[in-house]
């Protein structure tokens, strides 16, 4: 018995692995069946594995490799969905600036696979762009362009820019503002 | 070009859901298939890879 095989860790990832598979495919049974093949992946090639990296990084970039090649073996481009959100959106953000939930989750939905992928990674996960980039492997402007998007039509869809001259009076962003005169400027 | 990005209100609102639906995420029960799999990857690694049915 090795004192430090990585292969013991594999359990405490399965939470956020799971939660990363869902975001993606959006559908839990082949969210599951992405997991496990992520597992087998992960056990067999643990030697690729450098002890003293993010492991959910390298999980994650497994899983995401496995569902972008099944995609392009399946050729499923799921575009049908446009539209069917759109009618059930939320009007406002609540008053506390907390968003619906499920209104949240409709419009992620609709989000291309790319930029769900981006926002998941460094929205969520906290990932910097330079490490999203490694694990998507495309270059840095790439994922900054796929967040900026993104979080532009959730923004759009969540009706979240409509009264920025009012926010602006809100005692919270004036506060805010005042507590950061450069950007003011 | 402020057409391409949000709100600084906008974005700190969708950041905070996107780490909110994530975490309901990870907080979902697990199938037992998972755990399931991993005792079999290590029964197998373990077993001995020629004569397994030696005793």
């Amino acid at each position: 018995m090795s004192a430090l095989d990585p292969r013991d860790e594999l359990v405490d990832h399965l939470p956020s692995l799971r939660a990363f598979a869902l975001s993606l495919t959006r559908n839990g049974a082949i969210a599951d069946d992405m997991v496990q093949d992520t597992l087998v992946k992960a056990w067999t090639n643990i030697e690729k594995f450098e002890a003293g990296t993010n492991m959910r990084a390298w999980l994650f970039t497994i899983l995401r490799n496995t569902y972008y090649s099944n995609r392009r073996k399946a050729q499923r481009e799921v575009a049908d969905v446009d539209g069917i959100f759109t009618e059930s959106m939320a009007e406002k953000p609540a008053h506390d600036g907390r968003l619906q939930m499920n209104d949240f989750r409709a419009a992620f939905a609709q989000l291309p696979d790319e930029q769900r992928e981006t926002l998941i990674l460094v929205g969520a996960n906290g990932f910097s762009y330079d490490e999203a980039a490694d694990m998507c492997g495309v270059q840095v402007g790439t994922i900054k362009s796929r967040a900026n998007r993104g979080r532009k039509r959730l923004a759009e869809l969540l009706h979240l820019d409509e009264d920025e001259a009012l926010e602006l009076t809100d005692s919270a962003t004036v506060a805010v503002v005042a507590a950061n005169p450069a950007s003011a400027f | 070009m402020s057409n391409n990005k949000p709100s600084p209100q906008a974005r700190d609102q969708i950041d905070e859901s996107l780490r909110r639906v994530f975490q309901e995420d990870t907080e979902a029960e697990l199938p037992d298939r998972f755990k399931e799999l991993l005792d079999q990857l290590r029964n197998q690694s373990e077993a001995p890879s020629d004569d397994g049915d030696a005793s």
